[in-house]
């Protein structure tokens, strides 16, 4: 009962003899009242709003460690001098992730479909993608980028990758690429038996109904659980730090060092904060666009 | 004094008119059935008066106050109407007597001894007393349908919405949820039944609407709507019903 504004006028075409809508008084005044409502709850927002947020900064400024605390984190001499080197450093993390995102996808997806397969022969790619999933959802993410940064390096194989991004990159997208092979396998899971059957009964195999009928469903669905990890994986780039490149909260370090001052570490937490606010209003606005999708389809 | 009001009730959806001004009183102890092709209105008009969509216009008044009022409170006119849907919508997770039980005990506030007491009553009474401890999954349509219109009654509503409660069923299922209808009308429940089974509708109605298009076309006991409809459309719909049965 929260409409905000009222329909628009049917604009189809009437028949002969068939009622048209004029707006009644009654609905005009329910209109008016439902606006008021409205106006009303946008105020008391707005109040409690106001309350609560000087009650935190009374508190807070008032401490008895806050010149300190001002100081050190928020000074702005400190935070003009570090933003250029931790934007810098920042634009890395970026890179870090767009590339990371891309080979979690097909990693997590790979394994979730190849826990999905039925066949015999499969057993020993089946048991790897269930160890997989269990061991590197179960190694903290730091610890993992600290063994795979030294290790790899360590063993001196031809070939191997020893530049620390490429590294991080890789620790980064063997740890969420399990969490992400286990949010498809729901995705897959959540998708109707029913539709499973129909799919079959059309003589589609495993393979086409996979990728027909049950794969488009769970994308859909998963979408939103995606976008939080890859929320989480957004600061985790700053984990990558560990192993020495250049990138957004090592910057800041370096500034922190030299200065003795936090500042630059806020500086790089609003950078991290102005890319993960957007991905989560957006996550948001999927999912509402989904709920609206669920229910507004059935009306008479 | 009439115990639904139904006044100029206008629902859009989309741009579409859905209802378009219907005017229906129903008195207490009365059978009103709604039909008309699919589209025409039935459901949401049932889905509206339990506030389930709002009006976009017009007003509903239950008990002689207008439930459509901004300042009414939904849940307490839900708390005076029951409802039972086509998909059944029995909550899948809890057995059949906690399904009966959940609002008798969570909303009305009876002891839970006394709720299910009573919904061991009507479980004996519909036939369905060795299901109290099922999940609703293990039963069939027609079962879980009773269990469905069970829930709705166990609260004493003075109203119950039925939204073609057999449309889901198979034609030997339906016969035994129209079986627990008929016996609630002999207990006196008022009730709008929006429904495709003409013959139940001719036999259980005090009177019968034709809905098409959104708007009620005509309305009248059985007898006159079923043997003597006065507009075409009405003459026309039951001529399809008639050959389709026939084939």
């Amino acid at each position: 009962m929260t409409e905000g504004e009222a329909a628009a006028p049917p604009g189809m075409p009437e028949g002969a003899g068939s009622p048209v809508w004029v707006k009644s008084e009654r609905q005009l005044r329910r209109e008016a009242e439902l606006r008021g409502r409205a106006r009303r709850s946008t105020s008391v927002a707005t109040a409690s709003t106001i309350v609560v947020v000087v009650a935190l900064v009374v508190v807070i400024t008032t401490s008895p460690g806050w010149p300190r605390v001002q100081e050190t984190f928020f000074s702005p001499e400190a935070f003009v001098k570090a933003m250029p080197d931790v934007l810098r450093g920042f634009l890395l993390n970026i890179q870090i992730f767009l590339i990371a995102e891309v080979f979690i996808l097909v990693l997590g997806l790979l394994v979730a479909l190849v826990r999905g397969l039925r066949s015999p022969v499969f057993f020993p790619l089946r048991a790897l993608a269930v160890l997989y999933t269990d061991v590197f959802r179960g190694i903290p993410t730091i610890l993992l980028i600290y063994l795979v940064g030294f290790g790899i390096p360590a063993l001196q194989l031809q070939g191997a990758p020893s530049d620390p991004v490429t590294l991080g990159i890789i620790a980064l997208v063997l740890s969420y690429g399990a969490y992400v092979a286990e949010v498809f396998r729901a995705g897959i899971e959540s998708v109707h038996p029913s539709q499973r059957a129909a799919a079959r009964s059309l003589a589609l195999s495993h393979g086409q109904t996979m990728r027909y009928v049950v794969l488009p469903q769970a994308v859909r669905r998963v979408v939103p659980p995606l976008l939080n990890d890859f929320t989480s994986l957004q600061k985790d780039t700053a984990l990558v730090t560990v192993l020495g490149p250049l990138e957004a909260l090592r910057q800041a370090s370096i500034h922190a060092q030299y200065d003795f001052n936090y500042t630059p570490y806020v500086a790089a937490a609003l950078l991290f904060i102005a890319l993960t606010v957007p991905m989560a209003r957006f996550t948001d606005h999927l999912a509402a666009r989904a709920a609206r999708r669920r229910t507004g389809g059935g009306t008479a | 004094m009439s115990l639904l009001k139904v006044e100029g009730v206008w629902k859009h959806y989309h741009g579409l008119s859905v209802l378009r001004g219907i005017d229906l009183e129903v008195a207490p102890h009365e059978v009103v059935c709604l039909i008309g092709a699919s589209g025409s209105g039935k459901s949401t008009l049932l889905r509206c008066v339990n506030l389930l969509e709002t009006i976009d216009d017009g007003a509903i008044h239950l008990d002689g106050a207008e439930i459509t009022d901004v300042r009414a409170d939904a849940d307490d006119v839900r708390r005076r109407i029951g409802m039972v849907f086509q998909a059944y919508n029995l909550f899948p997770h809890m057995t059949v007597l906690e399904n009966i039980t959940l609002a008798p005990c969570k909303v009305h506030g009876v002891r839970p001894e006394e709720a299910e007491k009573q919904a061991r009553e009507l479980l004996d009474r519909f036939g369905l007393a060795d299901k109290a401890g099922e999940y609703p999954d293990r039963l069939s349509g027609g079962q879980q349908q009773r269990v469905a219109v069970i829930r709705a009654v166990a609260t004493n509503p003075r109203l119950l919405l039925l939204d073609e409660v057999t449309s889901a069923l198979d034609p030997t299922l339906v016969t035994e949820v129209l079986g627990v209808i008929r016996e609630l009308k002999e207990t006196g429940m008022t009730m709008i039944l929006a429904t495709h089974e003409m013959g139940f509708a001719r036999d259980i109605a005090d009177t019968v609407c034709f809905l098409e298009g959104g708007v009620l076309l005509e309305s009248g006991p059985p007898e006159q709507i079923f043997s003597a409809p006065e507009h075409p459309r009405t003459r026309a719909f039951l001529q399809r019903v008639l050959e389709a049965r026939r084939m």
